[in-house]
């Protein structure tokens, strides 16, 4: 689904991102950790276009994302509150997101039945506005925004930060069933590796820019993780 | 302390990178400073001879007087304008070993050394000076310096209560406009003549330096409320959180029949209406609709059809104008957003190419009475909407793809520079001079019919142009994209 080849991108000649090849097969959910500076910010902001790579390219389902913009009816992503529109309502932002991502009234309000759990009462029928909203449920809010209309792919950037524990034991849930069920690709940054290990299946682990582990999930993943990181 | 203070502020001042990219902006502002100085400095010394010149027989220093009232009333209505409350970034300093009362006394302290409380002396001490020098009592015309700079102070402080009491509601300025328009209703109608009073209470200030300390005790007691206001305030829960208020839903589903581009109308018709900075503006194209007023009554203007246009354009774009200029940067806080979902760019500029021209036709009907002063000013009214529904709506989309300053929705909007550049003042000239300039000359060549006319085919050749237009429109954005979105997640 997401091919990348020799991407690179440089702030000031120094390099903040240098990738010979990566690529996440469709329906995978793909996990990326690394410490603060690593470049998973910066990979997520150059799949979707928000920054230009000063080397390479990256396609997603075959297109070239700094060329075309057709890859944008099936991705979506939450990277951070900016993703918000905080004087909206989150039923007016659902309705916007629906929108543009050509999903009827009918539909929204049965997917947004599911969340339920998650969003705790917290969300829905609040009459307040986005900006009005907790650190923790405004998170909640764009990650559910970014799954309406299942997109093929979505890209969460640190999706368990702020979140209580109950919610994110919800939301791994509701990841793993995403992605389960609509075969949806996920791309996942976190520093929580427990979490990150629960949900995805295929972990990567940056350090400065490089990819320097990739590693298939499985029950030693989470320890040589932690060993990794503690040296 | 203090200094630890100055140098945290002006480090604030100087590394903002608002400051840092808006140098033309601020040269502007220290130009605009010396200006007014220049006219004080003037107004002080020439004060005198110019009195006693036009007003033979009749006391320069009384007159003057006599006209303090409406000093003080202007002073304060222009401060409610001009002047920033004075505010510092106290939150991290909450918690660290600062007492409150020392932050609070720095922050007032500070706004003692106003600019606005500058300007005043550059015409009051000149002023004493010449009356001295013709032999005024020494000691009451000290007095009198004196007494003005405690009254500036006075209004000051005076200026911050009133405007931190209604900075909270909606309409900001009606009660700084009720309150400065009763005083002088009061007045005019002789009700109340605050102008004699005030004359009467100056010169017996004056006569006696100890009654000094009736206004300097004022000056204290408006220090002290300013003082407990603001140490009040110095809880995360009083005003350095944000207030939250309770979401309005309206129903916008009539924008359904706009098609693609509805889902954008909403979101700004939305955006214009729920945040701070956006809201006044709608208020000033209230205000901007009674421009007309002061140039049609005009005789002056009579004969001079161009000035019209001027007003025209302006009365018909004021919205466009004021919307149109910080285009995309409305949606600054949430580009990245928009940029990265199923949003084709040509939508998104539709929406707001629909609400500026819509806003023109609005405009033009609600300005029809205007006709009262002739049929030619409802002609040029309608011309300049036709204009700018064809010309102008493009030009500003255009320069909208310059536009790299991000625009913080929340704070106010009269004299707020944020968000402007160098594009804002460059559009001006397209945007009035140009059809000004085009139908002073077909109107001095040929006649105004033809004036009109000129005015009218541009913007109808504008409007078949419309989708070329936007094409090539769209395609400047496109190409502009990855600068706008870093610039637009940079803070101010």
């Amino acid at each position: 689904m997401i091919n990348t080849t020799d991407l690179s991108k440089k702030y000031g000649g120094k390099m903040v991102l240098n990738i010979e090849a990566l690529d996440i097969p469709k329906g995978q959910s793909f996990g990326l950790v690394g410490n603060n500076g690593a470049g998973k910010t910066t990979f997520f902001n150059l799949v979707l276009d928000l920054i230009q790579p000063t080397t390479g390219k990256i396609l997603n389902n075959e297109i070239q994302v700094n060329i075309s913009e057709e890859w944008k009816p099936f991705t979506s992503a939450f990277i951070d509150e900016s993703f918000l529109i905080g004087y909206l309502t989150p039923e007016e932002y659902f309705d916007f997101i629906a929108r543009l991502r050509g999903v009827n009234q009918v539909d929204l309000t049965a997917f947004l039945k599911q969340f339920e759990e998650l969003f705790n009462d917290e969300i829905l029928g609040q009459k307040k506005y986005l900006r009005d909203l907790s650190k923790g449920n405004q998170k909640k809010a764009g990650i559910v925004a970014a799954l309406i209309g299942l997109p093929e792919v979505v890209i969460l950037d640190e999706p368990f930060a702020n979140l209580d524990p109950t919610t994110q034991i919800r939301l791994k849930k509701t990841l793993k069933n995403i992605n389960a069920e609509s075969n949806s690709t996920l791309l996942i940054s976190s520093h929580d590796l427990g979490h990150i290990t629960e949900v995805c299946e295929r972990i990567v682990v940056l350090n400065k820019g490089e990819i320097i582990k990739d590693l298939k999930t499985s029950d030693e993943t989470l320890k040589e993780l932690e060993q990794f990181f503690a040296t | 302390m203090v200094s630890d203070f100055i140098r945290l502020e002006w480090k604030q001042f100087i590394r903002s990178s608002y400051w840092q990219k808006s140098v033309a902006l601020n040269i502007f502002l220290v130009f605009i400073a010396l200006y007014f100085i220049l006219v004080f400095l003037g107004l002080g010394i020439l004060l005198f001879p110019l009195l006693k010149d036009k007003m033979p027989d009749k006391d320069p220093f009384d007159t003057v007087n006599q006209f303090l009232f409406f000093w003080f009333l202007a002073d304060l209505l222009v401060r409610f304008f001009f002047q920033k409350l004075p505010v510092m970034t106290v939150k991290p300093l909450l918690t660290l070993p600062v007492k409150k009362n020392k932050i609070v006394h720095y922050v007032l302290g500070k706004s003692v050394f106003s600019f606005f409380n500058f300007l005043p002396l550059f015409t009051v001490i000149p002023f004493g000076a010449t009356l001295l020098y013709n032999g005024y009592d020494t000691m009451n015309i000290i007095n009198w310096m004196v007494l003005l700079m405690i009254a500036t102070q006075i209004i000051n402080f005076l200026n911050f209560i009133i405007e931190s009491k209604s900075a909270a509601s909606d309409l900001s300025m009606l009660p700084i406009l009720s309150l400065v328009g009763l005083l002088y209703f009061l007045n005019q109608f002789e009700i109340i003549t605050l102008d004699t009073y005030i004359f009467m209470q100056v010169k017996w200030i004056i006569s006696n330096s100890f009654l000094l300390l009736i206004p300097i005790g004022i000056l204290a007691l408006l220090y002290g409320i300013n003082f407990k206001m603001l140490k009040n305030q110095l809880y995360l829960d009083q005003s350095l959180k944000s207030k939250v208020n309770e979401a309005n839903a309206s129903d916008l589903s009539w924008t359904n029949r706009f098609g693609k581009s509805a889902p954008f109308l909403q979101l700004d018709l939305r955006m214009l209406w729920r945040n701070k900075r956006p809201r006044s503006s709608v208020f000033i194209v209230l205000i901007g609709l009674f421009y007309g007023l002061f140039f049609y009554p005009n005789p002056l203007y009579q004969e001079m059809p161009a000035m019209y246009v001027f007003v025209g354009i302006f009365v018909t774009g004021i919205f466009l104008i004021n919307f149109g200029q910080f285009i995309p940067a409305w949606d600054s806080g949430y580009y990245k957003l928009l940029m990265s979902q199923n949003i084709p760019y040509k939508d998104y500029l539709q929406s707001k190419y629909l609400l500026m021209a819509s806003s023109a036709f609005l405009m033009f009907v609600l300005s029809i009475p205007y006709v009262y002063f002739g049929w030619k000013v409802l002609l040029i009214h309608f011309a300049a909407m036709i204009y700018n529904v064809g010309i102008n709506t493009h030009v500003l989309l255009y320069a909208g793809s310059f536009n790299r300053k991000k625009i913080n929705l929340s704070e106010r909007a009269a004299f707020n520079y944020q968000g402007t550049g160098a594009v804002q003042w460059l559009v001006g000239i397209p945007l009035l001079l140009l059809p000004i300039g085009l139908f002073y000359l077909t109107y001095k060549l040929i006649n105004f019919q033809s004036g009109i006319g000129l005015l009218v085919l541009l913007g109808i050749l504008g409007f078949l142009f419309h989708e070329k237009l936007m094409k090539f429109i769209t395609k400047k954005y496109i190409d502009n994209k990855h600068i706008m979105v870093s610039a637009f997640d940079q803070d101010n």
